[in-house]
């Protein structure tokens, strides 16, 4: 009996002994090098795996890192600085300050500023709505108000607006991704910069259509008329197939565009609520005059 | 038994409610809206500006490419005006706006109306005054009919098969058209036969059309190899695959085009467009539209110029009836509903059906409970639950490998679909994001 339990307990041990040979071997012949570092990088990373850098997850992102000459072009948009900054030093290498990104919705045709003129019974899908008709607005450039910008977004950051039917973005959730500008069918979100105090001016309006024709859909709407472009000081405003654009790298945020525009189209964000009244405005302008 | 093709197919209420109405002309409208994008392809390019006087049958766009098509003005008068206007696509396009001022037309136009039997022109004639006067497939896809015609080398057509079938519920354009003039679609058929070098030639007409069969059964006689097949009752036997399924016993290898197999199929409607076009030199500046509906009093079919606003067929039937919900343009399986009257007739119009709100509205949507109906009607063997499941996730890939570019978006598996999923949105969808796809990757 004692000799059975003897002999199993050698030939498990002899077969253990050759496994861990053939093992040590394999281990040493297959190895595969992994840089250490991109573990390190990993662990610096938000884990958020959303993409927003144009690699697969953080993981990939990470293998690009340590890969990467130069990390100086490359970023991590949900970190920002401060996680560059930490896996800069990680890795030994500099990094560019970035200025900070946020989505903007540049569309205002509310319910109100923009009346329905059609049901749309089909999948409320934007996309699909996109490829079948104009919308149900007479607007053919507006959100469609089907939320696929919502549903792209995984940082909570957006929301419709029941009201306005149209999205709605949480400045403090945002991490400029970029989810919601590749997911929106009519290029309608844009990424521009956060701006000092997160105050922005853009205009928020994509309709090329002739002036005429978008504010018949629309009152809110861009009917390129020029006025923001000749009270522009700094040269940031121009017109381009019957559309204003507001370059934010030039925008100063004086806001005198916002003050000339017919249809209230330009839209500014965070800003304290004007000093200067209506009337103080003529008083000057008689200064101004005089 | 009777022939039809062998997978899937629905048979829908056919609602030919407009069957004995008999082809009236519609009086000329004030004023017609011409769009430059009535066929599949690039969009012709304006020829005339503002201020030009035309004639009926004269050239305002000229063909872009060879996917294109000539456009004439199908009104005598001066262009008013250029401008993107909505048309039956639902979005605003380039249109002329012609005023209409009295009838006249161009001089080398035949307007007589007696049947001119003798070919006289050769097959690259034939093909040549085909793409001149701007004909196109009238079934709706809208094909440009000299692309059809000219069968590029290494291939050779065996058969023309004339699509007579008209399964779309509601629509009878064409059952009026081969009751009317079947000697002018024998005569078209003709044309089509010598331009394509084919010795047969067969028209497909449903059972449900027995009139329709008769006269043509009896007019064929009088031409050589021409014969006709009645087919079996289903949808969609007008697409193009079914057809040449059901009467060639061919089927057509994915992403092919019909000449793969030796057949050229050709829409009624376009062989009496063809015949107008080489005998009496006439372009394609009418069509015979139906429109119909169940709360509409006399459902009707007109013979219209194209550009003329849906808004004037409309009014000749008496108005909109109280209980409209959507008005579409074509049929109720593959048409699409109209965003606004004011849009022209095109040259692919085959219908304006007005739905009551009971037949137009559509169902809130339920999770799909895997019954497989969809599998089982859809004439092209695919899965469609599995197609929108893709999507919805957006599974691009998955979606190519099983096939999604092979739809012909029939709408069989919506009409099905008892948890009313929006099946065909879903895969439209699918189809344009793969198609983006595969074109970026040659």
């Amino acid at each position: 009996m004692s000799l059975i339990v003897l002999l199993s307990i050698i030939t498990l041990c002899v077969i253990g002994v050759i496994a861990a040979v053939v093992l040590f071997y394999a281990a040493k012949k297959f190895k595969v090098y992994e840089d250490p570092r991109i573990d390190e990088v990993e662990a610096l990373l938000p884990a958020a795996n959303c993409g927003g850098c144009g690699f697969p997850g953080c993981r990939g992102f990470a293998e690009a890192l340590v890969k990467a000459d130069h990390i100086s072009d490359m970023l991590c948009p949900v970190g920002g600085n401060e996680t560059m900054k930490a896996i800069a030093t990680v890795l030994g290498q500099d990094v560019k300050e970035t200025v900070p990104m946020i989505a903007v919705v540049r569309c205002n045709g509310s319910t109100e500023n923009r009346p329905k003129t059609s049901i749309f019974q089909g999948a409320k899908n934007c996309s699909i709505a996109h490829s079948l008709y104009i919308g149900e607005t007479d607007c053919s450039y507006g959100c469609l108000g089907y939320g696929e910008c919502v549903e792209a977004c995984k940082f909570d950051a957006m929301y419709m607006d029941e009201k306005t039917g149209l999205p709605v973005i949480i400045e403090e959730n945002c991490v400029a991704c970029g989810a919601c500008v590749k997911a929106c069918p009519r290029s309608i979100i844009e990424m521009r910069k956060k701006g000092p105090k997160s105050r922005r001016i853009y205009v928020s309006c994509v309709s090329c259509d002739k002036g005429a024709i978008a504010k018949k859909a629309c009152d809110v709407a861009c009917i390129a008329c020029g006025k923001c472009v000749k009270a522009c000081p700094h040269d940031a405003i121009t017109i381009e197939n019957n559309l204003a654009y507001i370059d934010f790298n030039k925008c100063k945020l004086c806001r005198k565009c916002v003050d000339v525009c017919p249809t209230h189209a330009i839209v500014e964000l965070n800003f304290p609520p004007k000093k200067i009244t209506e009337d103080k405005e003529t008083t000057s302008s008689i200064i101004e005059n005089i | 038994m009777l022939k039809t093709f062998k997978v899937g197919g629905i048979h829908p209420p056919e609602n030919k409610l407009s069957a004995g109405a008999v082809v009236e002309t519609l009086p000329l409208p004030e004023m017609v809206i011409i769009p430059v994008s009535q066929h599949i392809g690039a969009p012709a390019q304006i020829m005339v500006q503002k201020g030009d006087a035309v004639k009926v049958g004269t050239i305002i766009a000229k063909q872009t490419g060879f996917v294109s098509a000539n456009i004439h003005s199908s009104v005598s008068g001066i262009v008013q005006k250029i401008e993107e206007t909505f048309d039956t696509s639902g979005y605003r396009r380039k249109a002329i706006v012609i005023n209409v001022d009295g009838d006249q037309w161009e001089d080398s136009i035949d307007q007589t109306t007696t049947l001119k039997t003798d070919i006289e022109l050769s097959t690259s004639e034939i093909i040549q005054r085909i793409s001149e006067l701007g004909i196109v497939g009238l079934g709706g896809a809208t094909f440009p009919t000299h692309v059809k015609l000219s069968i590029p080398s290494g291939k050779t057509a065996e058969i023309l098969i004339i699509n007579a079938v008209e399964c779309e519920p509601y629509l009878t354009a064409d059952h009026r058209l081969m009751l009317e003039s079947p000697d002018e679609i024998m005569v078209g058929t003709t044309i089509l036969m010598n331009a394509l070098g084919v010795k047969k030639a067969v028209i497909g007409i449903e059972k449900n059309k027995p009139d329709a069969i008769a006269k043509l059964t009896e007019t064929a006689k009088k031409y050589q190899g021409i014969s006709v097949v009645p087919l079996k009752v289903k949808y969609p036997q007008g697409a193009e695959k079914q057809l040449i399924k059901a009467i060639f016993d061919r089927e057509i290898p994915s992403g092919k085009l019909p000449i793969e197999v030796g057949a050229v199929v050709q829409n009624v409607g376009t062989a009496f467009a063809v015949y107008e076009a080489i005998q009496k030199n006439k372009p394609l500046i009418e069509r015979i539209v139906t429109v119909t509906g169940k709360s509409v009093s006399k459902p009707s079919n007109f013979k219209v110029r194209i550009g003329t606003p849906v808004q004037k067929l409309i009014d000749h039937i008496g108005g909109l009836p109280k209980d409209t919900a959507k008005v579409v343009n074509g049929g109720p399986m593959m048409g699409k509903a109209l965003r606004d009257l004011n849009v022209p007739v095109t040259k692919g119009t085959s219908g304006i059906l007005i739905l009551n709100k009971k037949l137009a509205s559509r169902k809130e949507y339920v999770t799909c409970i895997r019954c497989g109906r969809c599998v089982t009607v859809c004439p092209m063997g695919l899965e469609p639950f599995l197609l929108m499941t893709h999507g919805e996730l957006q599974m691009w890939g998955d979606a190519e490998k099983n096939h999604v570019m092979d739809c012909i978006e029939c709408g069989s598996c919506s009409f099905t679909c008892p948890a009313h999923r929006p099946l065909l949105d879903y895969i439209r969808h699918g189809k344009s994001n793969v198609g983006k796809i595969m074109r970026n990757r040659k």
